[in-house]
C-alpha cells in the first residue's frame, strides 16, 4: 500500500483546497459565529459542496454515490480543516452514511442514501452519554412492544443534532449498560414525538445537541440492522470517522503550523527575526517532525479503510493509532500557535484561537489520545 | 504476468535455494558481517551467503552493475527486499562501504576510484572507517584541523581523529583534511582515501559507558596519500562530507524502526518486545497490570508504527535524488525513539535490566543492559540531536540562521 496520493486523489486535494480557501475561508466561520447563525453552517457553501460530490465520495454508485473511496473523502477533509469549515459533511456523510451503509437493509438504503448525497436528508447519529466517549456504556433503552419499540434515554455531544431531519439513536434492547450484545440502531424522525432536542453551544461553534427520548414510538422498521446486534457495525463506522476526523485534524494542525513559521520569518525582535531565536527553531523543528508522523498515519489509516486486504481489527488498530497521535499533536501545535504568536495570539480578531478551540473539540469527539491508547494496547492484547 | 511479478517469481526461487539454513534465524551480534582483509566467519554459513548474494550484487542492490553492483531498479530492489524478510533472511554483509562511502563515491567519484573500490565494497573485501570529527570538531565539524600538504605526488597527512567507528578493525578511512588554511573553514576541506595500514596510521579504542569500545581514536603521524586518491576536487570536500552524512543519518535514523516482530527483536519472547517483558517481569497474564507504564509502552509503539510510515513514505516520495534533508528530521526522531525503547525497557524488566555481569542473569538480559547504555550515543554520534533540529529549522523550514545574522553585523 502506498502512502503517497495518486494523481487523482492529488488533484481532488488541490481542488478541494481552492474551494475551501476561495468559498469557505475563517470569515466564513466568524460570521456564523457572530450572527449566532440559527443551522450553524452556511448553507450557500453546503450546497456547492452538494453540487462538487462531496458528499457522495465514499458512498456506492448504486445509492447515488461515486465510490471514490474513503481516500477522497479524507483529502476533501483535511483540507476542510485548513480553513475550519463547518458543514454537514462529518455528521451527515461521513457518520451518518457509513452507518446507514454498514447496517441499513437494501430498502433503506436505497431509500435515503441517495438523498443524503443530495443533501436534501440530514443524518446525525447519537452515541454519547456521559462527557467522556465510552461507546459501549448504553443506558438508553428500547423496549419493544408489539410492532413498535418505545425509546427512553438522554444524549449528549450530538453532532449536528438540531439540524438532522433523521437521528440514528443507539439504545439497548438487552443486556448489561457495559455489554456490546443488545446493543441496536434506530431511524427516529427529529421530529417524532417525545424526542427533544436541545441544541449546545460549544467552544468550536460547532452544532451539538442534546437529546432526551421520553416514550419515543418507533415503528419495527425504523431498527437498522438486527436487533441487539449493532455495535459491530457501529464499531467499524466509529473507526472509519475516526480516521475521518484525524484527516481534519490534520489539516488543522498543518494550517497552524504553517502560520507559525510564518510568523517566526516575519516578526523582528530585538532587532532580528525571531526564528531566528534557536529556542523557537527547536521547537518549531520538533513540530514539523511530528505532523510528518502524522500525516503518514493518516495515509496509512485512510489508505487501510479502501483497502480490501485489511480486517476489521486492522482498521481498528489503525484507527486508534492515527486518532490518539493526531490527538496529541494537535494539542501540542494548537497551543504553540498561541504561544509564539504572543499577545496578539491571544486576540479574537487574530485567527489563530479558532483553531485551538476546534482542536480540543475534535480531540474530544469519539475518543481523545488517551482513550486511544488504551484502545491500541487492548487490541494489541497488552 | 508483469516483470515486476516474473523478478518476484525467479528471486523468491533463487533466495529459497540459496540462503542457507541458519542465514534465516535472528541475527545475533558475533555473527554480523562486516567483511574486510581480516574477517572471521564464526558462522561458515555466513561467508557462503554473503558470497552468493555479492556474486549477484545484491548486498548493493541498486548500485551499477558495471561496478559489481545488482543494477536493480528501485522497484526491483524493494521486491527483494520483501522477499528477504518474507523468510527473515539475515543481513549478508554491514558495512560504512555501503551505507555511506559508496553512495557518494557513486556520485562524486572518478571512474577508475569506483572501479578500484566499489566492486570490493560490494563483496565485502574492505572495510572502510569514517574520519570525520577530531578532538576539537564535534558538531563544528567544519572546524577540523587535521592537515594534508601536498608535497609532490602525495599528501602528507598529520593530525588526529576521534569517534572513529571500528578503525581499530578497518582497512581503509575516507577522511576530511583541511588543505587550506587561508580561507573561510567549509572552503578549504578535502576528501582523501587511504589505506589504514599506511606509515605512520594508529589508532586506540576508547571503552564507553556500556562496556564496549566500538570508536576509537585515531592518530596520523606523516602519513603519505598518493595524490589520486583525492576525491572530488581539491577543498571542495565539503560538499562531499555533508551528502553522505545524509547517508549516514538514513542509516542511523533506521535505529528507530523496529526489528522483526518485536520492539528489539532477539531471540526469546521475554526481552523481544516491550510489552512481553512488562508483563513476564510482572507475571501479568492478559495485560500489563501497572497502568502507567501501559499507556507509555502503547504511546511508544505508536510513535514507532507512525515513524515505521514515515521512513516508508519517505523513500517513496525520494525519487532519484536520494536523501535529503528530512534525513534529518529522520534521524532526530528515529534516534529518540530508540533512547525511549530502552528506557521503557528498563522500566519494563525491573532489576533485571541492570545486571552487568554473572549467572545472575540471562544472556539477552546483560545484552540490554548494554543497548540501553549503547542508545545514549544515538542521539549524538552522526550528528547530535540539536544539529539535526537546527537542519531541519534551517534547510526545511527555511528560518534565518542566527550564526550567520550574527557574523554579517
Amino acid at each position: 500500500m502506498s502512502l503517497v496520493l495518486t494523481e487523482d486523489q492529488q488533484l481532488l486535494k488541490d481542488s478541494a483546497k481552492n474551494f475551501c480557501q476561495q468559498n469557505a475561508p475563517i470569515s466564513v466561520l466568524r460570521k456564523l459565529r457572530d450572527e449566532k447563525s440559527e443551522r450553524g453552517y452556511d448553507e450557500a457553501v453546503w450546497q456547492q459542496m452538494v453540487e462538487l460530490g462531496w458528499p457522495g465520495m465514499a458512498v456506492a454508485e448504486e445509492h447515488g454515490g461515486f465510490e471514490f473511496g474513503y481516500a477522497g473523502l479524507g483529502v476533501v477533509l483535511e483540507e476542510s480543516g485548513r480553513t475550519l469549515v463547518n458543514s454537514p459533511l462529518i455528521a451527515s456523510v461521513l457518520f451518518g452514511a457509513s452507518l446507514l451503509s454498514e447496517a441499513g437493509s437494501a430498502e433503506q438504503k436505497s431509500a435515503l442514501l441517495p438523498k443524503v448525497v443530495s443533501g436534501e436528508l440530514l443524518l446525525a447519529v447519537a452515541i454519547d452519554e456521559a462527557p467522556v466517549h465510552n461507546p459501549q456504556h448504553i443506558n438508553t433503552s428500547a423496549r419493544k412492544d408489539g410492532d413498535h419499540y418505545i425509546l427512553d434515554g438522554e444524549k449528549s455531544f450530538v453532532l449536528d443534532g438540531h439540524i438532522a431531519n433523521k437521528l440514528i439513536i443507539v439504545a439497548r434492547t438487552e443486556g448489561d449498560v457495559e455489554s456490546t450484545a443488545g446493543v441496536s440502531l434506530f431511524l427516529v424522525d427529529s421530529d417524532a414525538q417525545g424526542l427533544d432536542i436541545q441544541r449546545t453551544l460549544m467552544v468550536d461553534n460547532r452544532n451539538a445537541a442534546r437529546l432526551t427520548l421520553q416514550q419515543v414510538k418507533v415503528p419495527v422498521e425504523s431498527l437498522l440492522g438486527g436487533e441487539g446486534a449493532g455495535f459491530e457495525a457501529l464499531d467499524r463506522v466509529l473507526d472509519i470517522v475516526r480516521i475521518g476526523v484525524a484527516a481534519e485534524m490534520l489539516g488543522s494542525a498543518t494550517e497552524v503550523f504553517e502560520r507559525i513559521v510564518d510568523y517566526l520569518k516575519q516578526r523582528e525582535q530585538f532587532g532580528v527575526q525571531i526564528g531566528s531565536f534557536q529556542a523557537l527553531q527547536h521547537r518549531a523543528a520538533e513540530m514539523y517532525s511530528e505532523l510528518e508522523l502524522c500525516k503518514s498515519v493518516v495515509r496509512a489509516a485512510v489508505g487501510a479503510l479502501d483497502d480490501d486486504s485489511k480486517s476489521t481489527e486492522d482498521r481498528a488498530k489503525m484507527a486508534s493509532l492515527a486518532k490518539a497521535k493526531l490527538c496529541e499533536v494537535s494539542e501540542l501545535i494548537s497551543n504553540e500557535g498561541i504561544q509564539m504568536h504572543g499577545g496578539i495570539g491571544m486576540t479574537d480578531e487574530f485567527d489563530i484561537g479558532f483553531f485551538i478551540k476546534r482542536a480540543r473539540a475534535a480531540q474530544q469527539f469519539l475518543g481523545d489520545a488517551a482513550f486511544h491508547r488504551n484502545r491500541y494496547a487492548s487490541l494489541h492484547n497488552f | 504476468m508483469t516483470t515486476l511479478e516474473a523478478f518476484r517469481d525467479s528471486t523468491r526461487t533463487w533466495l529459497e535455494e540459496n540462503c542457507p539454513p541458519s542465514m534465516r534465524t535472528p541475527m545475533i551480534p558475533e555473527e554480523i558481517v562486516w567483511g574486510g582483509r581480516d574477517v572471521e566467519y564464526v558462522n561458515p554459513e555466513s561467508k557462503l551467503w554473503l558470497d552468493r548474494m555479492a556474486e549477484k550484487g545484491w548486498t548493493c542492490p541498486t548500485w551499477p552493475q558495471e561496478y559489481g553492483g545488482g543494477g536493480l531498479s528501485k522497484d526491483e530492489a524493494s521486491v527483494l527486499k520483501d522477499e528477504l524478510s518474507r523468510i527473515n533472511a539475515r543481513i549478508a554483509l554491514t558495512s560504512f562501504g555501503i551505507s555511506m562511502l559508496g553512495p557518494v563515491l557513486l556520485e562524486y567519484g572518478t571512474h577508475e576510484q569506483k572501479m578500484e573500490h566499489i566492486p570490493k565494497i560490494v563483496r565485502g573485501e574492505i572495510r572502510w572507517c569514517q574520519g570525520y570529527s577530531e578532538p576539537g570538531a564535534g558538531s563544528d565539524l567544519a572546524s577540523l584541523g587535521t592537515k594534508a600538504i601536498l608535497d609532490g605526488d602525495d599528501y602528507i597527512v598529520n593530525g588526529s581523529k576521534v569517534w572513529t567507528s571500528y578503525a581499530d578493525k578497518a582497512d581503509w578511512i575516507f577522511c576530511l583534511v583541511r588543505t587550506d588554511f587561508e580561507v573561510p573553514k567549509h572552503s578549504g576541506i578535502s576528501f582523501l582515501l587511504f589505506d589504514m595500514k599506511s606509515e605512520g596510521v594508529t589508532t586506540k579504542p576508547i571503552q564507553l559507558i556500556s562496556g564496549s569500545s566500538p570508536f576509537c581514536e585515531t592518530f596520523f603521524d606523516n602519513v603519505r596519500v598518493p595524490a589520486s586518491q583525492l576525491m572530488g576536487r581539491l577543498n571542495e570536500g565539503w560538499t562531499i562530507a555533508k551528502r553522505l552524512l545524509q547517508h549516514e543519518r538514513t542509516m542511523i535514523s533506521g535505529f528507530g524502526l523496529a526489528s522483526g516482530q518485536g520492539d528489539r527483536g532477539g531471540t526469546t519472547s521475554t526481552t523481544a518486545s516491550l510489552e512481553g517483558a512488562a508483563m513476564h517481569y510482572r507475571g501479568d497474564k492478559e495485560r500489563i497490570s501497572d497502568p502507567v507504564l501501559r499507556d507509555q509502552i502503547a504511546q511508544f509503539k505508536i510513535d514507532s508504527e507512525a515513524f515505521a510510515f514515515t521512513s516508508q513514505r519517505s523513500l517513496e516520495e525520494s525519487k532519484q535524488g536520494g536523501p535529503n534533508a528530512t534525513s534529518s528530521m529522520l534521524k532526530y526522531y528515529g534516534c529518540e525513539l530508540n533512547k525511549r525503547r530502552y528506557e521503557l525497557f528498563l522500566k519494563a524488566m525491573g532489576s533485571q535490566a541492570l545486571g552487568w555481569e554473572g549467572d545472575s542473569f540471562e544472556a539477552e538480559e546483560l545484552q540490554v543492559t548494554r543497548e540501553w547504555l549503547r542508545s545514549k550515543a544515538n542521539s549524538i554520534e552522526g550528528g547530535t540531536l540539536e544539529v539535526q533540529l537546527n537542519i531541519v529549522a534551517k534547510r526545511v523550514l527555511g528560518l534565518p540562521d542566527m550564526l550567520s545574522l550574527a557574523n554579517k553585523k
